[in-house]
Formats: structure tokens, C-alpha cells, sequence
């Protein structure tokens, strides 16, 4: 996918979001980091230019509730920032590549440090399949089959597929 | 990082690992529910020989909000009031399984000495007169939120050095960190020797005072001074305490620090204590989250020793070690 690919992929997520949730009023849009928020950020944009509301958008750093902590880096520099109360609202999470699943289990824990929401909805730019756990994406931008052992970029620009080293 | 001993087993990238994954847990700490899932199934287990209220409870809620489980001790009601020696003890309280002990106790040297005899992890958190760690971190993450870095700052560290664990740390983390560090003291309250210490010594505090970005209060450690080390406590107040007068000597911006707990009157002015420039109790609420990301580097990470340069070598143990 290139640049305009991606652009289009967000803009149909969004009239989905909008479509799926009768509006944007409770909806607050949560991208995990790293590689989720710059998504987020385009998603929350595109929602508000469709709808004409404006969209609360956070951050959110699962590292601490993952059950491989300890054997990641954690990244000081990828925080949390969660700006209104997720008590009874749309939380629509948003990442840039569902694989496993495991990074969807750790954020829907992490939010319930956040309040109560009436929904979590999951948005992905690219889902490469391989699940562990059975979680499965709202809205998605690409589904896109791999090898275990390939790679996944996702940015703004592009999605490429690479291989892995070694 | 297996142990947290001194501040020198950090070095200068260990205290900015501390501090970045502190800014976590600050985060971590002001959410509605203050509590992630981190040290689940771990156990952390307080050893403390000498009293405490701030350090065992900034500690125990560090260690609560990571999901650990807590295991108390105390001195007053265990068997080390039948004689049971330190080792035993610690040994015994191992043998419960946990994965850390945090120790306070009036000798020196004790939490390396623990090392030898466990295989848990050991955090320091006050030993005799020599350093108090963790009480650093904090006090260098206080200062680093409010003066962005500590390089060229001018730290003037008042009162009671001798006796003074904090002052061993802070010294340590403070020079690592860039700072300029001057001890303002009169010679009975100073160490005997002074040799190694990236300071200058002044006993003059009212020509420090207004060269000085942060003027570090030490608390008169009254229960450790068994000799007349100053001639009465109201002439040190008026030489050496930070009275309301003498503050007004601090430029606008310069803060105010004490490790706590505060002997009001003696070596701090109540109404300093209470003054905008004070950030004593910023010191006690930043301690949870740099407690917090001590314990984690200790027991979460799960990274092979990054930091610790001096990870003490269990040699053979002689039987009566």
C-alpha cells in the first residue's frame, strides 16, 4: 500500500466507525504505542472532518501489562496520555498491525485502569492473522495473509511487507 | 540489575534509566486505578532493623500498585527479640520464597553483606550512615522536573552530614548527575574524612544561600548523636537552620528540599517548610513511582545486569560468615 492507499483505508475505517456507532458524540479514539497513535491521530482527524465533532484521541502504552514483560524494551519515551474519562464512552483502540493478539489483551486490561467504557472497538491498519487469542478487529484497513517470519511496517506513507533477517 | 546497594552501582545511565522509567510510573500513578499488572506473582519481602514511615510505606505502595504481594517485618514483634541473628532472619524470610528484601538497618554495610548470604534481590533502603539510594532517585527526580537538568546546578547540602545516609547518596547521585555540590556543616557534623567526595565544604550558609539553586535541608539526626556535637540546638538553629530570615537569602526560583522527617523549628523554618519554594512533599509522592521503577528493573525487566558494575561475587562464605 502506498501513501494514498493508507489515507483511503483511514477515511473508510472512519465512515465505518461513524456508520457502526450512529456517530462520533461518545466515541474516543485510543491508539497504542508506538505505531498506533500517528493512525489514531489520522483516524481521529478524519472523523472529525466527516462528522464536524471533535474527537478526544489518547495514547496508550500497554508494556506494563503484557505477559512478556521483561522480555521486551520497555520504551520510556511511548507514554500514556488518556485525556477524559472512558466511563461510558466509545473507545475505538487503534494499532497499526494485529498479529497475535497479545498487545489487544494487555490494552483492553490497561483501560480498565481508564474507567468503565460501554464499548471497546478495535481498529487496524493491518491484520497478518496468526492469532493467539481470540480477539478479532471492528474495522480493518488491509488484511493482509503472512509467514510468521515475515515483517509488517505500517506508517502514514506506506505499508511494506519485508522479510525477516537472518 | 540484580541489586540495588549505592548509588555508584547505578552510575550516571543507570539514574537516567531510573528516571525515564520513573516518568512511567508517575503516569501509572495518577490513573483512577493506580495499578498495573507488572510484579504479579512476585514477592517482595521489608526488612527493617530501624523505624520507618515514609521509605516502608513509599515502598510497600510501590510494590502494591505492581501487583506484588508484600510480606512485613518487623523487628519489634519477630524472633530477633530471642536473639535470632540477621542472617537466620533474612534466610528464614527467603526460604518463604520471595524475590526481593528491602533492608534498613543501622550498620553499614549490611544490605552487601545480605547479598552474600541470599539469592533474592537486595534493595538498600538506608543502611547505618552510609547511603540511602532510593532516596536519591527521588531526590534527583524532584529536581530534575523542576530544573529540566541538574548539569552546573548548584546544590548546597545543609546540616547533619555526618550522620546523614541521604547526604552519602545524594552526594554521590548528584555529582554523577552534573551538579556542583557543597556541604554546609560545622566540622563536628562533618564526616571525618571527607576524601573521595566530589564536594567543597563551607561553613559559612549565609554566603551559600544566594549562590545556591537548591538548598538541600539534612534532618538533625538527634537519635544517633550520642556526644554534644553542637553546643546547644538553638545555636545551631541559628547557625545552620533554615530560619525564615536566612531563606529570603534564596534567590526566588531556589527550592527547598528535606528528606523528612522534619524537625520543625530546629534545622528548618516551619513556614519555609510550607513555602511555594519548598518540594518536600513532591519528594514524598515522586518516591512511589521511582520505587516503583526500582522494583521493576530489579524484578521486572528480566534484563541481564545492564548497570550494576559491582554485583558482589559470592565467594566462598565461611560457615560463621
Amino acid at each position: 500500500m502506498d501513501g494514498d492507499d493508507v489515507r483511503r483505508a483511514i477515511r473508510r475505517m472512519a465512515h465505518e466507525v461513524i456508520e457502526r456507532n450512529h456517530g462520533v458524540a461518545d466515541v474516543v479514539v485510543v491508539g497504542l504505542q508506538t505505531g498506533g497513535v500517528p493512525l489514531a491521530e489520522a483516524l481521529a482527524t478524519a472523523l472529525t472532518e466527516i462528522d464536524g465533532h471533535d474527537v478526544a484521541t489518547g495514547a496508550l502504552d500497554v508494556a506494563f501489562h503484557r505477559d512478556d514483560v521483561g522480555l521486551r524494551p520497555i520504551m520510556p519515551e511511548a507514554v500514556t496520555d488518556i485525556p477524559v474519562d472512558l466511563t461510558d464512552r466509545i473507545v475505538v483502540l487503534v494499532d497499526d498491525v494485529l498479529f497475535t493478539g497479545r498487545t489487544v489483551r494487555a490494552a483492553l486490561d490497561a483501560l480498565g485502569g481508564f474507567g468503565r467504557p460501554r464499548a471497546i472497538q478495535l481498529a487496524v491498519m493491518v491484520d497478518r492473522g496468526h492469532r493467539e487469542l481470540p480477539i478479532r478487529p471492528d474495522f480493518v484497513g488491509k488484511n493482509l495473509p503472512t509467514r510468521r517470519d515475515e515483517l509488517v511496517d505500517v506508517s502514514l506513507d506506506a505499508v511494506l511487507l519485508g522479510e525477516l533477517d537472518g | 540489575m540484580r541489586h540495588l546497594l549505592g548509588i555508584d552501582d547505578l552510575g550516571r545511565d543507570g539514574i537516567d534509566e531510573v528516571m525515564a522509567l520513573t516518568d512511567s510510573f508517575v503516569e501509572v500513578s495518577r490513573r483512577a486505578i493506580p495499578k498495573v499488572p507488572t510484579l504479579r506473582g512476585r514477592t517482595v519481602a521489608w526488612l527493617f532493623y530501624e523505624d520507618s514511615t515514609r521509605t516502608r510505606l513509599s515502598f510497600e505502595t510501590a510494590a502494591r500498585r505492581l501487583s506484588a504481594d508484600t510480606m512485613n517485618f518487623s523487628v519489634g514483634s519477630s524472633s530477633v527479640k530471642k536473639g535470632e541473628s540477621l542472617r537466620d532472619t533474612a534466610q528464614t524470610i527467603q526460604a518463604m520464597g520471595v524475590d526481593a528484601i528491602v533492608v534498613r538497618h543501622a550498620s553499614a554495610g549490611v544490605p552487601w553483606q545480605l547479598t552474600r548470604w541470599l539469592d533474592c534481590s537486595v534493595v538498600n533502603a538506608g543502611d547505618g550512615w552510609h547511603e540511602h539510594p532510593t532516596q536519591a532517585l527521588l531526590d534527583c527526580y524532584t529536581l530534575r522536573h523542576h530544573l529540566g537538568s541538574l548539569e552546573g546546578r548548584h546544590i548546597a547540602i545543609v546540616g547533619d552530614v555526618k550522620h546523614s545516609r541521604v547526604a552519602g547518596s545524594d552526594v554521590r547521585a548528584f555529582a554523577a548527575l552534573g551538579a556542583k555540590v557543597t556541604l554546609v556543616a560545622p566540622p563536628t557534623l562533618l564526616p571525618a574524612s571527607l576524601a573521595g567526595w566530589p564536594v567543597e565544604v563551607s561553613h559559612d550558609l549565609d554566603a551559600v544561600l544566594p549562590e545556591a539553586d537548591v538548598a538541600y535541608v539534612l534532618r538533625m539526626q538527634l537519635e544517633r548523636q550520642h556526644e554534644a556535637l553542637v553546643p546547644s540546638l538553638r545555636e545551631y538553629t541559628r547557625t545552620y537552620g533554615l530560619t525564615v530570615d536566612r531563606a529570603r537569602r534564596l534567590r526566588p526560583d531556589a527550592l527547598v528540599m528535606h528528606p523528612g522527617p522534619m524537625n520543625r523549628g530546629i534545622e528548618i523554618a516551619a513556614e519555609v517548610a510550607e513555602s511555594s519554594q519548598a518540594v518536600i512533599r513532591e519528594q514524598v509522592s515522586n518516591g512511589v513511582a521511582v520505587r516503583m521503577a526500582v522494583l521493576f528493573l530489579l524484578l521486572g525487566s528480566g534484563r541481564p545486569d545492564a548497570h550494576a558494575t559491582a554485583d558482589p561475587v559470592p565467594t566462598e562464605v565461611p560457615l560463621h560468615g
